[in-house]
């Protein structure tokens, strides 16, 4: 079996180094969404704003 | 890949091919009834930290799928419904397996523990540990009530959902676990009645083989009763209702229709409707665990939005 250029084998390779890449991606965010949230107490727009809710 | 044959090269896995170690199936089950145990319970969550939760969960489960992979994936090569498994096709190695479910494993009990409390994260770990080495490890291979002990592992999940938002277990959330846990053995047996030579052939000890299946039967019917009492009893607590009490009452008449019609049949009038009774058992199972816990989701919702307040 000849292995060219643009074998199967590179669109296998790619949809895992693509995945692992969006996997990688999603988890970045979660954890940083994860952090927003747990640190303002789940109160977001008024931990923008400056203002404690008191 | 130092001596990279052909074959080697033919059979690289996709990414797909490592999500299907997770068994993707089996986890829309565990976030369906993970994310049914949060909502049905007391204590709000904010919905990114409940989204996070849920995410893990399944991840953790996920992880013991690949685990268990790993491990059978000798019986899994043997069995026609399992042949086509990542290992056993040749698409990923066991070891691979093994890494990836370690790793998912750590990552997914240490995420739950930040996103809602070490409680809940202690027992993924705990039903992680449960599902790979007390079932997959050293029951299912050893004794003909597999299927029961397999079954408390697939139960975990709407508990750990439940204490991921209140930090503990209650009555509500052990009768959930029982709901998954007495459904689970009517459900396989009867899938074991009519797919009958896979667990033979990969000599796992179903109780088909080890008891026969006259007794095979009988389980179903008795354990289908003792299932029926805890579903119908879980709907005089806070999980129940109108509505639910509703959907169980008619789904357990008719399971238990069912699971006595398998009790009386015998084998010979089995075989000539190509095992009608026990297929038509095996999909209302399906219905009925989902119609369940989708009760408890509908009366977790209107008890939130006060209806009946």
């Amino acid at each position: 079996m000849t292995i060219g250029r643009q074998h199967e084998l590179h669109k296998r390779r790619f949809s895992r180094n693509m995945g692992l890449g969006l996997v990688l991606a999603a988890f970045v965010v979660l954890v940083f969404g994860l952090t927003v949230v747990k640190v303002t107490g789940g109160n977001v727009s008024q931990a923008i704003s400056g203002t404690t809710g008191q | 890949m130092s001596d990279a044959s052909a074959d080697n090269i033919v059979n690289e896995a996709e990414f797909g091919d490592y999500f299907a170690l997770l068994k993707p199936r089996v986890m829309t089950l565990v976030v369906f009834t993970a994310f049914v145990g949060l909502l049905a319970a007391p204590v709000s969550v904010h919905p990114f930290v409940g989204f996070t939760a849920i995410l893990f969960i399944a991840l953790g489960g996920g992880a013991s799928g690949a685990l268990n992979m790993w491990y059978d994936a000798d019986i899994d090569a043997i069995m026609r419904r399992t042949q086509k498994r990542p290992i056993p096709a040749g698409k990923v190695t066991a070891d691979e397996a093994k890494a990836l479910g370690i790793a998912l494993s750590g990552l997914s009990v240490l995420m739950l523990g930040l996103a809602s409390n070490w409680f809940a994260a202690g027992f993924l770990a705990f039903t992680i540990f449960f599902y790979v080495v007390i079932y997959t490890m050293w029951l299912k291979r050893w004794t003909p009530q597999n299927i029961v002990i397999g079954g408390a592992a697939g139960a975990f999940p709407p508990m750990i959902g439940w204490a991921a938002a209140t930090g503990g277990v209650s009555i509500e959330s052990v009768l959930m676990f029982a709901l998954i846990f007495l459904w689970t053995p009517p459900h396989f047996w009867a899938l074991a009645l009519f797919m009958r030579n896979d667990y033979d052939n990969a000599k796992v000890p179903m109780l088909t083989v080890t008891h026969g299946r006259r007794s095979t039967r009988a389980h179903i019917f008795w354990y289908t009763v003792v299932l029926a009492v805890f579903a119908i009893a879980a709907g005089f607590t806070s999980l129940g209702g109108p509505v639910y009490l509703v959907v169980a009452g008619v789904l357990n008449i008719q399971f238990l229709i069912g699971a006595y019609r398998i009790w009386r049949r015998d084998e010979v009038g089995s075989e000539v409707d190509n095992f009608a009774e026990e297929r038509k058992f095996f999909k209302l199972s399906l219905a009925y665990l989902f119609l369940h816990f989708g009760a408890i989701l509908v009366e977790a919702g209107l008890d939130r939005f006060g209806v009946w307040a």
